[in-house]
């Protein structure tokens, strides 16, 4: 019994998420206005996140919060700015070439969709997902440790290599 | 114990870069005080250090000291030689302190972190601080002013934290680390002064050159881990000690590991950085060539002796890889130093023909007189560039011809501790170079089987007679004759250094005079031959080595050949000299005709006796070095055209043009309509591609 | 839950994130459909990890966030090098690879 209403709540907020997340997309790529394109962008995030603790992945779920919105939006605001983009209603953020895109994004939707219900039609995902943030990091720190490290020195470089890009001369 | 606890050196000293490079600016002395206490304090460790090992290595004997043990040899009637190999046999194995701690672990191996010390790692333990921080108090004058100063002392720290990591690594992986940090610092501290293109130049040729060595170095260290299945300096050296390693594989490991010693010990073919290396200040210079960087290749022949001696069969009386390397670089490396005029590139050339002696000294198994030689060159070297960085202080200038002669008046200390170095150098005994070159050349000598190695103790002792001229030409043409250029100059005389640089001077020369003495060949046990008898490992990862004997007639030979040189380059240069101050005096009475013939004079005496002499070897080997691969590359080009030749003429004209030119005419077709797809926008060349990606995507699904 | 509704969710994403890639005409936009494309992928990579019960997912998910931030920040750094030297980051504008 409390299990069906788990499973119902699950899918009612699946259904929600996926709402903000698509119009939130659309917005994204369809709006006329830079910085609607980035709080748009904010919704879009959020509700991925959102879909990952729903996973049961409430680690990764956070870090998208946290890194996502909290950095990665600031960052582009910040672009925004310093591009001095038009901010406010500009008609033409998007190309005349906007059917060359549609050509090409709506057989990839297609094919992925054709794909994803061909091979995993009635796959079900358990009701119990819930992975801890001890696990995460147990996987993380012991079998990734060096990718980890890695990863870190790629940060540095791209830390490095944006200041020498971005640097006034 | 003490020994446990050496990793607090690199440790104080990677502190102190961290914190000269953090709050530096803001102290009074502009960082330069952190740096030297740190490196102070590393210092007073160093000491306590060795302390603790001589305890532990005369505790090893069981108790016995070595003098009862003498005795009960004597006892047995045996003669002073045979009780002093007796005791020789008698000395047990003294295992090194290790301190180990896992520092990650990653797919079943385990990789840690720790130190290694034995005998080896505590001389150049020593060697390192005490030449550190006597560059670290010169250079508080040298670079005085210099707008980098904070900078340039944070990477002393650095630098001496790096080569303090690498000789006490205990594993490959520190080892290579460590390298690798040596080599960053000397590419920062040789470009210090970047602003000029050939500094930067310069750093940048050092950093690519070893480069090269470093391949090297990866792959064979590589070949040893997957070989004993470790890092462990120590397993890698007993397996291959033990025969637990295969031969070949061995063999392959020390070639490669041999090419990263040619790049930073400054070996021929890879030397050529080194010279270069002078454009940066020369306290820096005299920490790489005397106690850092350029030992760095040394050391790890030292420290991985069990593979090279097994790998290139050392022992049997091989004719070998490092031994021939190490004796063409002895002879190369004097013979270039005949024709520089810059002081440091003497120097520096003189460096490369020494590290030459220590590459042949481990090539014939003579593993005490390299490290020997090692440690005395050490303090001499350095007494020599910091003495030529004193010169070049006062005139503001390296080169010897245009702006130096006749310093010795204006600046007695510098000379006098300058020429105590050289005499150390040259190996006139009773100074320093004398005992550990004249160990080499006994080395040469007495290994082997059927004295194979007699060549490189002949090649020794030309080096010497080299070294021995081109010392007195540099000393003359400082120190001696009428001032030239910047150092006659009438508004700035020429002075004597202040005490921060004279003072570490003294210093080293008083080293060069004693430290010889480390090791005498002579004198009741418990006496002599101390630095044997403390450095060279004992144990089962370390090879069993020939022992040699001190050789009076080698002894009396070497000594003869450098005093031979000392002379003919007397006779050449000082009296050459003395004509041409007359010459000069006279010309500023006599007028200006007079001036050029006297000049005219001079210029023949050079082209014609010079070139006839020392011309030749000089020329040659700079001509070696300059064209041999060119030849080389010469010979390859010549090759291939001839090849190329028979090919156009015959295959690509006939059959392969016709098939050309056909589907270039079909290509420029498609290209026409091919290229109004070309529209220079990224984002249709996207579109192209997700199109295309999908189509074929769509195939793969649709179909399969 | 079926493991199809997040996997659509995320082509959906992809889609969309492609559809910007090719068609917005502003730099940061372009960049900002490159996020939409790489949530996609995060979102398949977790609904994988949970279907097959590892962290394993978790933890490359993470790589590419961290990845994400390192591109953006070089992204960015690139279209303002770009507006300074052009002022302008229009990209039907930058054609230097006409043939």
């Amino acid at each position: 019994m409390i299990l069906g209403a788990t499973m119902v709540a699950q899918h009612i907020t699946f259904g929600i998420i996926a709402a903000i997340v698509i119009v939130g997309a659309l917005r994204v790529v369809t709006t006329n206005n830079v910085v609607h394109a980035a709080l748009w962008l904010v919704a879009v995030l959020s509700g991925v996140g959102g879909s990952f603790i729903l996973l049961g992945a409430e680690f990764v779920g956070v870090t998208q919060i946290l890194i996502y919105v909290g950095a990665i939006v600031v960052l582009f605001l910040f672009g925004i700015m310093l591009t001095r983009a038009p901010i406010g209603r500009e008609v033409n953020l998007t190309g005349s070439s906007w059917p060359m895109g549609l050509v090409v994004a709506i057989p990839i939707a297609g094919v992925l969709a054709y794909t994803l219900i061909d091979a995993f039609g009635t796959d079900h995902i358990g009701n119990d997902t819930r992975q801890l943030t001890a696990q995460v990091s147990d996987t993380l720190f012991q079998n990734y440790l060096i990718p980890f490290e890695v990863v870190s020195v790629l940060l540095l470089a791209a830390l490095i290599g944006a200041i020498v890009l971005a640097r006034k001369e | 114990m003490i020994l446990h606890w050496v990793w607090l050196m690199p440790a104080i000293m990677a502190t102190s870069f961290v914190v000269i490079l953090l709050l530096g600016k803001r102290m009074p002395k502009k960082g330069a005080e952190v740096g030297i206490a740190a490196v102070g304090l590393c210092f007073v460790i160093a000491l306590l250090s060795a302390g603790s090992w001589i305890t532990r290595v005369n505790d090893a004997s069981g108790g016995h000291t070595v003098k009862e043990q003498v005795a009960t040899a004597e006892e047995h009637g045996a003669s002073e030689e045979a009780a002093a190999a007796e005791v020789e046999e008698a000395h047990p194995p003294v295992q090194p302190v290790v301190t180990e701690r896992n520092w990650f672990e990653s797919g079943g191996v385990k990789f840690t972190i720790g130190t290694l010390v034995d005998g080896l790692s505590v001389m150049m333990f020593i060697v390192v601080t005490i030449i550190s921080l006597l560059v670290h108090i010169y250079s508080t004058d040298y670079v005085r002013g210099d707008r980098r100063y904070t900078h340039y002392f944070a990477f002393l720290s650095l630098f001496t934290a790096s080569m303090l990591m690498l000789v006490m690594s205990l594993n490959t992986v520190q080892f290579i680390t460590s390298w690798e940090l040596v080599g960053l610092c000397s590419f920062v501290l040789i470009g210090h002064w970047f602003e000029e293109k050939p500094n930067s130049d310069a750093a940048l040729k050092a950093f690519i050159m070893n480069r090269v060595g470093d391949v090297g170095l990866l792959v064979g260290m590589i070949t040893l881990f997957w070989a004993a299945d470790s890092f462990d300096i120590l397993k890698i050296n007993t397996l291959a000690n033990s025969g637990g390693i295969d031969h070949l594989v061995l063999l392959v490991a020390a070639c490669c590991l041999t090419a990263a010693v040619m790049s930073k010990s400054g070996q021929f073919v890879l030397h050529t950085w080194l010279p270069d290396a002078m454009a940066g200040p020369t306290p820096v210079s005299a920490l790489i060539h005397a106690a850092t960087m350029v030992v760095a290749g040394i050391f790890m022949v030292a420290r991985l002796y069990s593979v090279f001696f097994h790998g290139l069969s050392i022992g049997s009386g091989n004719t070998n890889l490092l031994a021939v390397i190490g004796g063409v670089t002895v002879i190369g490396g004097a013979g270039l130093a005949f024709v520089q005029n810059d002081i440091k590139k003497v120097l520096a050339y003189s460096t490369v023909s020494q590290l030459g002696y220590m590459v042949m000294a481990l090539g014939v198994g003579a593993w005490t007189a390299a490290l020997f030689h090692l440690f005395t060159h050490a303090f001499f070297k350095a007494g020599l560039f910091l003495g030529s960085g004193s010169v070049a202080h006062s005139v503001h200038s390296f080169d010897m011809k245009e702006d130096m002669g006749g310093l010795k008046r204006f600046m007695p200390k510098t000379f006098w501790t300058f020429a105590i170095c050289t005499v150390a150098l040259i190996g006139i005994p009773p100074l320093a170079g004398f005992w550990s070159k004249d160990e080499i050349l006994a080395g040469g000598h007495e290994l082997g089987v059927h004295n194979v190695y007699e060549t490189f103790m002949i090649v020794g002792i030309i080096g010497a007679l080299m070294t021995a001229a081109y010392m007195t030409r540099c000393v003359y043409l400082t120190f001696f004759g009428e001032p030239r250029g910047a150092a006659a100059d009438p508004h700035h005389h020429p002075h004597e250094s202040g005490p921060l640089i004279v003072v570490p001077l003294y210093i080293l020369a008083g080293l060069a005079i004693v430290t010889g003495l480390a090791n005498f060949p002579w004198g009741p046990d418990g006496i002599n031959l101390r630095f044997e008898y403390f450095v060279q490992p004992v144990g089962d990862y370390f090879p069993t080595l020939g022992v040699i004997t001190f050789n009076p007639y080698v002894a009396v030979f070497s000594t003869l050949a450098g005093a031979t040189g000392i002379l003919l380059a007397y006779l050449y240069w000082f009296r050459g000299a003395f004509h041409g101050a007359t010459s000069r005096n006279k010309a500023a009475r006599a007028g200006y005709t007079v001036l050029l013939n006297k000049y005219y004079f001079d210029h023949l005496y050079t082209d014609i006796i010079v070139g006839d002499i020392k011309g030749p070897i000089a020329r040659a080997s700079y001509w070696f070095n300059q064209n041999v691969i060119d030849a080389v590359v010469n010979g390859v080009g010549v090759g291939s055209r001839e090849a190329a030749n028979f090919l156009y003429g015959t295959v690509d004209q006939g059959i392969v043009d016709g098939a050309v030119n056909g589907s270039g005419f079909g290509a420029e077709g498609t290209g026409q309509l091919l290229r109004r797809l070309q529209s220079g926008k990224v984002q249709q060349y996207g579109a192209l591609l997700f199109g295309g990606a999908v189509i074929l995507a769509g195939i793969l699904v649709f179909t399969l | 839950m079926l493991l199809n509704e997040f996997l659509l969710l995320g082509a959906a994403l992809f889609a969309i994130g492609v559809y910007g890639v090719l068609v917005r005409r502003n730099g940061v936009m372009v960049l900002m459909s490159i996020e939409l494309i790489l949530n996609a992928v995060n979102i398949n990579l977790i609904a994988f990890g949970a279907l097959h019960h590892t962290v394993v997912g978790q933890v490359f998910a993470l790589f590419v966030i961290t990845i994400a931030a390192a591109e953006v920040g070089v992204g960015l750094a690139i279209v303002l090098m770009l507006y300074r030297n052009r002022s302008s980051i229009d990209l039907d504008q930058i054609d230097a690879m006409r043939g």
